[in-house]
């Protein structure tokens, strides 16, 4: 009992070498750890205590299917149109496109043609001529897939353009996604951001209809009545434009804010195919009215006075500066897929963090020293040893915590002081063996190897229910809750380090180097 | 010899076992009137869980003008808004506005419509906004890990111990779990996602008392083969009871410092696991332990060994 191996004691040494590495960042001030390697980092504090912004957001996956269900009914238009076949019925339902051709040889002569206009469709053909294009489960998983990882990139480059510090942008299962902003503290601008699509498209202004005919139900067919996005100063409420887009936005590659006779504007400059296409459809066009859409509204529409050949143009329209600089941003940072919605929203300023953070370490320091002094006046010198363990029990944590990343949050700061007051129960277990042991009348060195050898089973039964509860919790449990779990599972761990390992060594030393008749209990 | 060692100088010896019906009738009590505060009273859900918007702000000039705020934002026809003054500048309000009907968008446009109502001279130090359909999964989640962590606590025990172990901490702990729910009910005291945290951590707390005392019941199964069940629950208790009191001595202490010293967030928290601790102490010793009782925890054991030894022998 009294002789160790050598490299039991290395061992523990090293572990407690190490855990004050680790744990050593935490105690410097930021500046300084800010100029350390990655791997030697204090713990990363939750938002709930540095402050800061915490969104989930939702894609809207049932507008990602619907487009694409109305994408196939104009791509069968067009081809049918093309084909001169006679078709009624076309249209899309919950899950499907239909289109009906009575005429038999029509429909044998364009089936070929139908089947290749999307290969992920299953076609369907009734013998009364109705085409049915349904998608399997799969195909639509993809394509929600490819649209939530889409929406996750254009949400990056939206919130990296405001230059947020540090912010974090992860995937929540199917159609989620998590974005954490360390020390935004009035995340209204950027939810307000987020919240916009930023599909910008050139329409043509349809001038064979008015917007009061439109109104009143007669849009010619091909056309679609859209609102202005800013009504008043002279400006119509709502335009009639063609469906068919002229030059969609995706072919932007860069937009500025800038001057424009003093009135902010947004500058654009298109990709070389854009900007062949803005120049033919401007060349052909001239003097019409074309229509600068974003988000199904119509932010103007100048005349078109002359070719625009060099693949750049500027919006103008009743711009603040701040819209001007957000539109801008949006055109740089690309169009969402689908719009997103805020789900859930937690915001924490920098003050109440800093709060939290003081309470807790107040609260952790009061428990200490009283947990500290409890275990002296009770066990004496071998409360002492007790102490030696549960201090490097909570350095080992600090250093396990910065090394794996895990963050420190307010109710892991609790998890911290609970597992104080819970670690010391392993050295009660082992204390309070030796005094039965000790009083049944066993010799010194015998009660201390069976003490410790009969309250390690209890000690690991005990502490492995414990981390059953909290492996739940994680598993279930979010954002700071996750934060206890980990506390209280990673204290539980080097507790059981600290008090079967570092406490045996330091007892069985202690009597090596006093020699006492009995234990002081 | 330490000033504990003078004071716990012998085993005691208290008759845990023998006051079991008095102990379940005070657990029966406690239980149906957990149920009838759940039925008549239900819970105050917090945000996490019912939905809706908190918002904590401090005035930044002085103490809060809490009866003009109420006055401010009970005309904003927002359905309930409470308020109330925390601190001991008074100057902290907790403003809580229920889940408004619609969707997420519905509880965006209510925030907005508070900021502006309350204008400046106020700092927001926290805005949480719950959609509708997040509280729902949050809530289902709560359910679910509270419900599996019990299962999964009774098939650990079961696994290491006997049957009879795995039944008596199921017992146990649904005990706990569900007196920490009538907690909630009985103090109207917020709950929320913390709470659930609370709950699992007192499940997990009073776990580890029961299963010290359990361990202590299977080692004296070995040991004392002749003392009736009765005497030998009893002895285990006893044996382990300075254990206990020091355990909950420290536990407490860190909790108390928590309650007193932890602020405004964790002190629902640190209220619940005091309570749990009490708790949890007490279905250790009056409630997984005698229920042992009812069991026949020797047959199974010595018809094993007679086997065994009937196989040894030649």
């Amino acid at each position: 009992m009294l002789q160790f191996p050598k490299w039991k004691i290395v061992m523990v040494l090293l572990v407690a070498l190490c855990g004050a590495i680790w744990a050593a960042p935490n105690l410097l001030p930021r500046e300084t750890t800010d100029r350390m390697p990655s791997w030697w980092q204090p713990v990363s504090l939750g938002l709930d205590l540095q402050g800061g912004s915490y969104l989930l957001l939702e894609v809207d996956t049932a507008y990602i299917k619907r487009e694409h269900l109305s994408g196939m009914v104009e791509a069968l238009r067009a081809t049918l149109r093309k084909e001169k076949v006679r078709y009624s019925e076309l249209g899309s339902s919950q899950d499907n496109v239909k289109v009906r051709i009575s005429d038999e040889a029509e429909r044998e002569r364009v089936r070929p043609e139908l089947r290749k206009i999307d290969p992920e469709a299953l076609m369907d053909v009734s013998s009364d001529g109705m085409f049915v294009f349904t998608y399997s489960e799969q195909a639509t998983a993809k394509r929600i897939n490819q649209a939530v990882e889409q929406s996750i990139g254009i949400v990056r480059r939206r919130v990296d353009e405001l230059g947020t510090r540090e912010p974090s942008i992860q995937r929540q299962g199917a159609d989620r996604i998590i974005v954490q902003l360390p020390g935004v503290k009035n995340p209204e601008h950027i939810k307000s951001l987020l919240g916009k699509t930023a599909k910008l498209t050139f329409h043509l202004v349809d001038d064979t209809a008015s917007p009061e005919d439109a109104a009143r139900g007669r849009i010619p067919p091909g056309s679609m009545l859209l609102p202005s996005a800013e009504s008043g100063r002279g400006q119509p409420i709502q335009y009639v434009v063609r469906k068919r887009v002229e030059v969609g936005g995706d072919l932007l590659t860069d937009s500025q804010a800038t001057f424009q006779n003093g009135q902010p504007v947004v500058s654009f400059r298109f990709s070389v195919a854009g900007g062949k296409r803005f120049g033919d459809t401007t060349s052909a066009n001239a003097g019409k009215m074309l229509a600068i859409v974003l988000d199904e509204k119509v932010i103007s529409a100048p005349r078109i006075n002359e070719p625009i050949l060099g693949g750049s143009g500027i919006i103008s329209g009743s711009f603040t500066v701040q819209d001007a600089n957000d539109l801008a941003l949006l055109l740089r940072a690309g169009a969402l897929p689908a719009p997103l919605q805020v789900l859930e929203e937690r915001t924490v300023g920098p003050d109440l963090g800093a709060d939290s953070i003081q309470a807790g370490a107040i609260a952790s320091g009061v428990g200490l020293i009283t947990v500290i002094v409890f275990m002296v006046l009770i066990y004496g010198t071998l409360g002492l040893l007790a102490n030696v363990a549960l201090v490097l029990n909570l350095v080992i944590l600090l250093a396990l915590m910065s090394v794996l990343g895990a963050t420190l949050t307010l109710p892991g700061i609790a998890g911290i002081v609970l597992t104080m007051g819970m670690a010391v129960d392993a050295n009660v277990l082992i204390y309070e063996r030796m005094r039965e042991e000790q009083k049944a009348g066993r010799g010194l060195i015998s009660t201390v190897q069976v003490a410790f050898e009969r309250a390690f089973g209890t000690i690991l039964d005990a502490n492995l229910t414990t981390l059953a509860a909290a492996a739940l919790l994680f598993q279930f449990g979010s954002g700071p809750v996750r934060g206890f779990a980990v506390t209280l599972s990673l204290g539980l761990l080097s507790s059981m380090f600290t008090a079967i390992m570092v406490t045996r060594l330091m007892v069985g030393t202690w009597i090596r180097v006093r020699r006492p008749k009995t234990l002081p209990l | 010899m330490s000033f504990y060692g003078n004071f716990i100088a012998h085993t005691p010896k208290f008759d845990f076992v023998g006051k079991r019906i008095p102990a379940f009738i005070l657990t029966a009590a406690l239980i149906i009137g957990t149920f009838v505060s759940i039925a008549t009273k239900g819970f105050n859900f917090g945000i996490d869980f019912a939905g809706g918007i908190l918002i904590e702000v401090q005035a930044t000039d002085g103490p809060a003008n809490i009866a003009k705020m109420r006055d401010q934002l009970g005309n904003l026809s927002l359905g309930e808004v409470s308020l109330q003054q925390f601190g001991e500048s008074g100057r902290d309000v907790m403003v809580r506005v229920q889940k408004q009907d619609g969707d997420e968008k519905a509880q965006m446009a209510a925030l907005a419509k508070v900021k502006e109502t309350l204008g400046s001279g106020y700092d927001y130090r926290r805005v949480e906004i719950v959609g509708p359909k997040v509280g729902d999964e949050l809530k289902r989640d709560g359910v679910l890990a509270v419900a599996l962590s019990v299962l999964a606590i009774a098939a650990y025990v079961w696994f290491r111990f006997e049957w009879q172990f795995g039944v008596g901490a199921l017992i146990a702990t649904f005990h706990d779990v569900i007196l920490t729910f009538g907690f909630f009910s009985v103090t109207g005291m917020e709950f929320n996602l913390t709470s659930v945290a609370a709950i699992l951590t007192i499940a997990g707390y009073s776990i580890n008392d029961t299963v010290v005392i359990y361990d202590r019941v299977r080692e004296n199964l070995r040991k004392y083969k002749s003392l009736s069940i009765y005497e030998l629950l009893n002895l285990a208790v006893n044996e382990t009871l300075a254990r206990t009191f020091l355990t909950v001595a420290t536990v407490f202490l860190t909790v108390v410092s928590l309650l007193v010293l932890g602020g405004e967030v964790l002190h629902g928290f640190a209220a619940s696991l005091l309570w749990g601790l009490v708790v949890g102490t007490f279905s250790s010793m009056y409630v997984a332990l005698p229920v042992l009782i009812y069991f026949n925890l020797r047959v199974g054991k010595d018809r094993e060994e007679d086997e065994a030894a009937a196989q040894a022998a030649p």
